[in-house]
C-alpha cells in the first residue's frame, strides 16, 4: 500500500509540487485529497490571514487541514465541511466573502460608484453650457494675425 | 487695446479648490484616529470578531491537568451559573500569556471566577508555568490536540471569552488581557452580567 502511494506520488509530479502539508497528512484517496484541497483553498488562514490554509506553514492552518481531511474522508460534502468551520470562524475565514447585511457594502459598492457616476452624468448634461461670447473685433483681428489668414 | 479677462469661475464650482485640502484633512483625522486606538488597544488592524458571541458555549469535555490538581472543563460547567466566568485559552509558551497573567490572577483574588483552557501544551511545562507564577484558574482542561479551540474559534492564544451566566458567550479578546483592557472592558462587562 505505501508502495503504491510512492508510486502515485512519483506519477503525479503536480501533486508533490503543490503539497504544502507533510505527505503524512495527505488523504490515501487522490479524488478526496483533491476536494480536500478544492476546500482548503477557499479557507482564510487566520495566522496569516492573506494565505489559504492550503498554502500556509502556519500550526493553526495544518490544524485545520487535517480537520478538512477528516470530515472529508467522513463523507461531509464540500459545503457542509465549509459551513461547519464557517460556523466557528465567522465570514472572514471565507477567502470569498459570502453576501449578507455585513458585507452588503462590499459587494453594493461598484453598483453605488457606478449610480453615482450616472447622476453626476445626467445632472451635467441637463444643465445647458453657458452661451459662449462672440470674438470681439479686437480678438478676431488677433486670431486672424496669428493663423495668418486675412479676410477681414 | 483691452485684455481679454478669463471668465470667472462659476460660484458652483468655486468649493472644488477647497476639496484637495478637505481630502487630506479628513485623511489626517482618520490616520489620527488610527494610531490612537492601535495605542490605546481599542483598534487592532489583525483583530477578526467572534463567530460565537452571542452564541451557547460549544459542546467540548477536557480532562484536568493532572500536576494542577484542579478539575477538568466541560461545557456543563458553563451552564446555570451563579456568575459569569472567563475562558482562558493559554499556553506556558505562550509569551503574551506570561504578560498577561498578572491581570488573570487580579480577577481571581477579587473573586471572578477563571477557568483556563491549556492549549497544545506539555502537562509538565504547563504546570510548571503555574507552579511558577501562581493560578488563577478555578477549572483547568487540557486541550493538546487543539480541537477544542477550534470550536471556540480560537486562532491563537492567549485568547479571552467571557460567559454569562446562562452560558451565553458575550465577548471575546484575541491577545494579552491587559490593566486597561480589565478596567475598561472585563470590569464593565462583569458588573452588567452579574
Amino acid at each position: 500500500m505505501r508502495a503504491l502511494l510512492f508510486a502515485a506520488l512519483l506519477l503525479f509530479p503536480a501533486l508533490q509540487a503543490q503539497a504544502i502539508g507533510k505527505p503524512e497528512d495527505m488523504l490515501a484517496d487522490p479524488a478526496a485529497e483533491a476536494r480536500a484541497r478544492e476546500i482548503g483553498r477557499e479557507l482564510r488562514c487566520m495566522v496569516c490571514q492573506n494565505q489559504s490554509i492550503e498554502e500556509s506553514e502556519a500550526d493553526m492552518a495544518r490544524d485545520l487541514r487535517l480537520l478538512v481531511r477528516e470530515q472529508v474522508a467522513r463523507g461531509a460534502s464540500n459545503h457542509q465541511v465549509t459551513a461547519y468551520i464557517h460556523a466557528r470562524y465567522g465570514d472572514f475565514i471565507l477567502l470569498r466573502p459570502p453576501f449578507n447585511t455585513a458585507t452588503l457594502l462590499l459587494w453594493g459598492a461598484p453598483l453605488l460608484v457606478l449610480l453615482g457616476g450616472g447622476i453626476v452624468v445626467a445632472l451635467r448634461s441637463r444643465t445647458p453650457r453657458a452661451a459662449t461670447a462672440p470674438l470681439t473685433e479686437a480678438e478676431r483681428q488677433r486670431l486672424a494675425d496669428i493663423t495668418g489668414d486675412r479676410q477681414a | 487695446m483691452s485684455e481679454a479677462v478669463p471668465p470667472p469661475i462659476p460660484r458652483r464650482r468655486r468649493w472644488l479648490l477647497w476639496a484637495p485640502l478637505g481630502v487630506a484633512a479628513a485623511g489626517g483625522v482618520g490616520f489620527y484616529a488610527m494610531l490612537r486606538g492601535l495605542s490605546s488597544g481599542s483598534y487592532d488592524p489583525r483583530g477578526v470578531p467572534s463567530a460565537l458571541v452571542g452564541h451557547q458555549a460549544p459542546a467540548f469535555t477536557l480532562p484536568p491537568l493532572e500536576a494542577a490538581g484542579l478539575p477538568g472543563l466541560a461545557q456543563a460547567d458553563l451552564i446555570d451559573m451563579p456568575r459569569p466566568v472567563l475562558v482562558n485559552f493559554w499556553a506556558s509558551w505562550c509569551v503574551p500569556c506570561v504578560i498577561e497573567h498578572p491581570q488573570l490572577m487580579r480577577l481571581s483574588r477579587d473573586g471572578v471566577p477563571v477557568y483556563g483552557i491549556n492549549y497544545k501544551d506539555k502537562p509538565a511545562d504547563a504546570a510548571g508555568f503555574l507552579a511558577q507564577r501562581g493560578n488563577p484558574f478555578a477549572r483547568l482542561g487540557r486541550d493538546q490536540p487543539g480541537r477544542v479551540a477550534i470550536d471556540w474559534g480560537v486562532y491563537g492564544v492567549p485568547e479571552t471569552y467571557f460567559v454569562d451566566r446562562g452560558g451565553i458567550i458575550r465577548w471575546r479578546f484575541p491577545g494579552a488581557v491587559t490593566p486597561e483592557l480589565l478596567r475598561d472592558d472585563i470590569q464593565p462587562l462583569l458588573r452588567r452580567y452579574a
